[in-house]
């Protein structure tokens, strides 16, 4: 129980059980050990991680799939893109009171073990809504003109620290396109608001039309 | 597609209906419907249908001391390189204070860090937080100036109150909030004045009349006056030890060619006068396609060297000991981030600039190498700075951690 890193504040750290739990698909060897250990853990450390992402999923859909307005869709999110954000809400430099609360106390360990389970969910399904060629039509050229498919890869399923975009909730991709723009919200670094700063809001509006019914 | 489609029809003429190729031909143009791309790929220019260029953020939690790079790192003959400190988040803007406290600013991260060295052990520790965008930091005088997004901020005797600093207290605030190239570069010029610069907000545009410039402000945060214009983003700036002029590197724009522009390293001779080019003129020679048009390259100060195309070349300062042998009194030590918009990675090193008596440039070479591995960073050099004991820190914002390079026979000469 020497889980030690920066920013622990009492609360709950990983417990061993979590870590090993990662282990455990590397070899069996350790099953006794970690049942073991989990046995003698205290009960507020024997939560595995699926246990502890379940208020996530609550929210967020417990198949990648968020189904509330303007909270998105994790499924088949990058794990580098995620572990930047779980971060910069630790850190309370990306602030919203729900999620600063619920990764308050979590050490980098928890950081990264979230990050990687977060990753593993199904990709989000696109909107079933009806679709007008027209707007489709629009977005598909407004992705090239500004170039969203160079970072967010071709098919918009991200890469390392550029995240997937594709079937994401429209409403969110509206959001924090305006956010950025607006410098309301704050990226880990510019990037995001330097791509947004010419583009005109009736552009965002075809793009997250577009990039929300993209599997 | 319709021009392939003419280029296809093209070359099928011009091999005169030769009756099996033009089979071939037609067999492959139905392969290539069968296999038609999907419709978001229509249009994509192929030359980057398959890239992966983006812009590379550094991991948010430091590398462990035992997980650096350090076996990658090469060094030129006769030097070797250390870990100096881990566990500096986000490491940028390297700076000494007069009883030896090192200061390391953080771009993405809220926090500068002191790095403290007390009986021979190192400790890290965090002296200001809650910033935003602390990008630049000076020392003058046992001060410490902090130039975040949109202010610049003081604390005094920073160095005797370690462990329980007081609140930075702003001496220049209401600077534009622009997130693009809103990062700042901060440094004391020889008048005891503050200069820094307010990029450009944007990859290629037209700035506005606050944007695109160096300005210089008195310590006391009064006087602020537009000491150069024209330039698009700086992160590293220092003055030539004898002729007292500014040196700084300049980032140039991307998304025009993987070749050009290069940065450039200029030097301001005409202060309150010297125009850069931005955006009109890119590297001193090359309008720009856009808002290059009526103008000429001729109208703008040109640079003293190019320094590679999106090499990103970022903090620079004059080497004037000589703890690392006499070829490199007065040189320029300069780190090159990388570049992430090309296709083959450029930069990821620190190098020699030497110049001529004059000042101008004469030549440059690698110095520390193998930041770039198989075209992927292990890491990426932000700031250099000469220490006293001659030795040369250099920071790395991918892995958060500080090096050290000292002559690889034993300890530099003390001054």
């Amino acid at each position: 129980m020497n889980a030690s890193a920066p920013g622990g504040t009492g609360l709950p750290r990983t417990p061993p059980c979590v870590r090993l739990n990662r282990a455990k698909a590397r070899g069996r060897g350790l099953a006794l050990t970690l049942m073991l250990l989990c046995a003698l853990t205290p009960r507020a450390w024997a939560a595995s991680i699926e246990e502890r992402m379940a208020p996530c999923l609550a929210c967020h859909g417990d198949r990648g799939q968020s189904t509330n307005p303007e909270v998105p869709s994790l499924g088949a999110q990058t794990s580098p893109y995620i572990l930047i954000q779980l971060f910069l809400f630790r850190e309370r430099m990306r602030r919203l009171d729900i999620m600063n609360d619920a990764v308050k106390g979590f050490t980098d360990d928890d950081l990264r073990a979230f990050a990687d389970s977060i990753a593993k969910l199904p990709a989000p399904a696109p909107t079933g809504d009806p679709t007008d060629p027209a707007r489709m039509e629009r977005g598909r050229a407004l992705v090239h003109q500004y170039r969203c498919n160079v970072c967010h890869n071709g098919d918009l399923a991200g890469q390392n620290n550029v995240p997937r975009i594709a079937g994401q909730r429209e409403d969110f991709l509206l959001k924090t396109m305006r956010e950025y723009k607006g410098s309301i919200r704050a990226g880990y670094d510019a990037s995001m608001a330097e791509v947004l700063q010419p583009v005109a809001d009736a552009d965002i509006v075809d793009l997250a039309y577009f990039v929300a019914r993209q599997h | 597609m319709y021009r392939a489609q003419i280029s296809v029809a093209k070359f099928a003429l011009s091999i005169g209906l030769a009756g099996l190729l033009v089979t071939t031909v037609a067999s492959k143009l139905c392969a290539q419907q069968a296999a038609e791309p999907p419709p978001w790929k229509q249009g994509q220019p192929a030359a980057i249908a398959d890239s992966k260029l983006a812009p590379i953020a550094p991991p948010p939690l430091p590398t462990a001391a035992d997980k650096l790079p350090l076996d990658k790192l090469k060094v030129k003959d006769g030097f070797k390189i250390e870990v100096y400190a881990a566990g500096v988040p986000n490491a940028r803007t390297l700076r000494l204070g007069d009883k030896g406290t090192v200061f390391v600013s953080s771009r993405l991260q809220d926090k500068i860090h002191a790095i403290v060295t007390k009986d021979g052990k190192r400790e890290v520790k965090v002296i200001a937080s809650g910033l935003y965008r602390p990008n630049g930091i000076a020392l003058h005088k046992g001060t410490l100036y902090i130039a975040e997004l949109y202010q610049i901020s003081k604390i005094e005797k920073i160095e005797d109150n370690l462990d329980n600093p007081p609140k930075p207290t702003v001496i220049l605030g209401d600077l534009p909030k622009d997130e693009p190239h809103g990062w700042k570069y901060l440094s004391v010029g020889p008048d005891e004045k503050l200069y820094f610069q307010i990029g450009a907000p944007c990859n290629i545009c037209m700035p506005s009349e606050r944007h695109g410039k160096i300005y210089r402000v008195g310590l006391d945060g009064k006087g602020l006056e537009v000491y150069a214009y024209g330039i698009r983003q700086i992160v590293g700036m220092d003055w030539h030890p004898k002729l007292k002029q500014l040196y700084f590197s300049e980032n140039s724009r991307d998304w025009l060619s993987e070749d050009v522009p290069e940065d450039k390293l200029n030097r301001v001779t005409q202060p309150g006068k010297d125009n850069f080019g931005y955006p009109y003129c890119h590297q001193g020679n090359f309008a720009d396609p856009e808002f290059g048009w009526g103008h000429s390259c001729s109208e703008f100060s040109k640079p003293l060297a190019l320094l590679g195309p999106h090499s990103a070349a970022l903090g620079m300062k004059f080497y004037t000991g000589d703890g690392l042998g006499n070829q490199y009194r007065n040189v320029i030590f300069l780190a090159r981030h990388g570049s992430w918009n090309r296709t083959v990675k450029v930069g990821g090193d620190v190098v020699v600039i030497r110049l001529n008596g004059d000042g101008t440039f004469r030549s440059m070479e690698p110095f520390i190498t193998g930041f770039i591995q198989d075209n992927n960073y292990v890491g990426r050099p932000v700031d250099v700075l000469p220490m006293k004991d001659g030795s040369l820190l250099v920071s790395d914002d991918f892995n958060g951690a500080v090096y050290r390079v000292s002559p690889a026979g034993g300890h530099v000469a003390e001054k």
